[in-house]
């Protein structure tokens, strides 16, 4: 037999597989902090972003569903940190990403898009206002006070070096971009996260919701615990010195609720909490608009513009999309993947951008962009694998709903 | 009963006239949670080396070629209901399907068990 790939994720997957690795440029393949971490714990490697990456420890299947029902830990070091600073750090965002930054309060997280100047989606990532509080000091006679405006961006991995090129070029030179290179992230996720990291460290957490983000001292690692993550679950992002990567791993995976997950069922929690990836689901070829990502556009930035692709944003928004990406439930048993064609009768209308099987659900389940005449929930479509017609339905996202902990 | 096996990780089971088709334990391992398999009609005549069937798994797709030349006879309509079964059964109940041997020469150069377990040693 031949282990070809298809379907999204095909980078992902070259471990599984056999042979080549189509999706990464880089000659040279990475090791990260938890590599020797990943192999002790039986994980099978593949070359992903350029860098070694576990893509299973005990299966997929049992993986994902063990991250739905208690919680995962996964290493997502690959991913760029970056650290946005001066003054001028929340404007000089602003001009390259749609959402309200200068408005983002300390602690908080907002999902945002770097666009393109024709509108495309250069990449998605995570900014938090990392603006560090100064305490007073009484001898002294000074006052708490906000330090220097600091933004911790978090973007995709297999992005970072064009998107540190595209912010060093745009930003001015009053604002410093830090690649933070020595940092690992982890991410723990799950219904049972917050129950775990309580119990490794106490009342760090209490107080957090979905979207928040503070740092902590544990002992000598200094913590950045972020309340996010890709699967749809309640759970954590923590950037960690890599020198203390393993440690961290180690004290997490200790807790009964936490095993080691791959990258497989990160790709099938996050296709099931219709999450886009990118490449795939968003690229340049993508707008915000037909992405269906329109809550990245803060309402008075849409009004008032000053960001990179605005006009060209704004003109998609005003006429409609010509497609909008959907969630596709596909009958019986059979997956569409990346690439699979659909149809509405004998016109082609879109094109699938991720798929697969859902192990929540025990079916197949895809994204795509339709037509957005044909993007109404519940319209009958059919898609095209290996020459056979898989009737489909436009299905609501998330297809597995949302949990995070958004608190009240 | 002899047993072939291929560098392609699928085996043989030839009894008379007939063979029937499975991929290894060692593809099953490699492929992880297969979700479906897409097995050929019966009566479908296949040429070595080309498509006969295709494995999914969660995450991807694989294409199982036809070890030898032959018509398809029978197909194991077990996996329709339990595609799992290649993961748990995957060299005795997750066979794939059963075919006529066009010319018995075409078990020249496969492998036998002894030689097939060196063969997936070596990668």
């Amino acid at each position: 037999m031949d282990f070809r790939r298809s379907g999204n994720g095909a980078a992902m997957l070259s471990g599984l597989l056999m042979s080549d690795q189509e999706d990464f440029e880089e000659p040279e393949i990475e090791t990260l902090p938890l590599d020797a971490w990943h192999r002790r714990k039986g994980a099978r490697m593949v070359a992903f972003a350029g860098y070694h990456m576990p893509i299973q420890f005990e299966g997929i299947v049992a993986e994902h569903n063990w991250t739905r029902n208690q919680a995962g830990l996964f290493d997502v070091s690959h991913m760029g940190q970056l650290m946005v600073t001066g003054d001028k750090a929340a404007e000089e965002l602003e001009k390259l990403l749609p959402g309200a930054i200068a408005s983002l309060k300390p602690g908080k997280v907002r999902y945002s898009l770097l666009v393109d100047e024709d509108g495309g989606i250069r990449d998605d990532l995570m900014v938090t206002n990392a603006t560090p509080w100064i305490e007073g000091d009484e001898e002294q006679g000074t006052e708490g006070h906000w330090g220097e405006p600091a933004y911790y961006l978090v973007v995709n991995g297999a992005t970072k070096w064009d998107d540190i090129g595209h912010l060093r070029e745009h930003l001015d030179d009053a604002v410093t971009l830090t690649h933070m290179d020595d940092q690992a992230l982890v991410a723990l996720q799950g219904p049972n996260a917050a129950t775990a990291l309580n119990r490794v460290m106490r009342n760090v957490i209490d107080d957090m919701v979905f979207m928040e983000s503070v740092t902590h001292d544990f002992g000598e690692w200094p913590l950045r615990i972020t309340r996010s993550g890709y699967t749809g679950e309640d759970g954590f992002e923590i950037s960690v010195p890599a020198e203390f990567a393993e440690a961290l791993a180690d004290r997490l995976c200790a807790e009964i609720e936490v095993r080691p997950i791959g990258l497989g069922a990160r790709d099938s929690l996050r296709l099931e909490a219709g999450l886009p990836l990118y490449g795939h689901d968003i690229t340049t070829e993508t707008d915000p608009v037909s992405a269906d990502l329109g809550f990245a556009l803060t309402r008075k930035r849409r009004e008032e513009g000053g960001w990179m692709g605005h006009e060209k944003v704004m003109k998609v928004l005003a006429d409609g999309p010509a497609q909008k990406r959907v969630g596709l439930a596909i009958e019986g048993r059979m997956p569409a993947r990346e690439g699979a064609l659909i149809y509405s009768g004998d016109k082609q209308v879109g094109r699938v951008t991720s798929g697969g099987f859902s192990p929540t659900l025990e079916r197949p389940i895809a994204m795509g962009y339709v037509d957005t005449a044909l993007a109404e929930e519940g319209t009958d479509l059919e898609v095209e694998v290996r020459n056979k017609r898989l009737p489909a339905k436009v299905a609501k996202l998330p297809f597995v709903p949302h949990r995070y902990h958004r608190g009240k | 009963m002899a047993r072939y096996f291929t560098d392609e990780h699928e085996w043989i089971d030839v009894e008379g006239d007939t063979a029937t088709v499975g991929i290894t334990d060692y593809a099953q391992g490699q492929l992880g949670d297969i979700v479906f398999v897409e097995l050929p009609d019966v009566g479908t005549v296949i040429d070595k080396g080309k498509d006969a069937a295709v494995v999914e798994s969660v995450k991807a797709a694989s294409d199982v070629y036809a070890p030898i030349s032959g018509e398809v006879v029978e197909t194991n309509g077990a996996l329709e209901d339990d595609p799992a079964l290649v993961n748990t059964s995957p060299e005795e109940d997750g066979w794939f399907f059963k075919m006529t041997i066009g010319d018995k020469s075409q078990f020249e150069g496969l492998m036998d068990e002894t030689a097939y377990k060196s063969f997936c040693d070596g990668l």
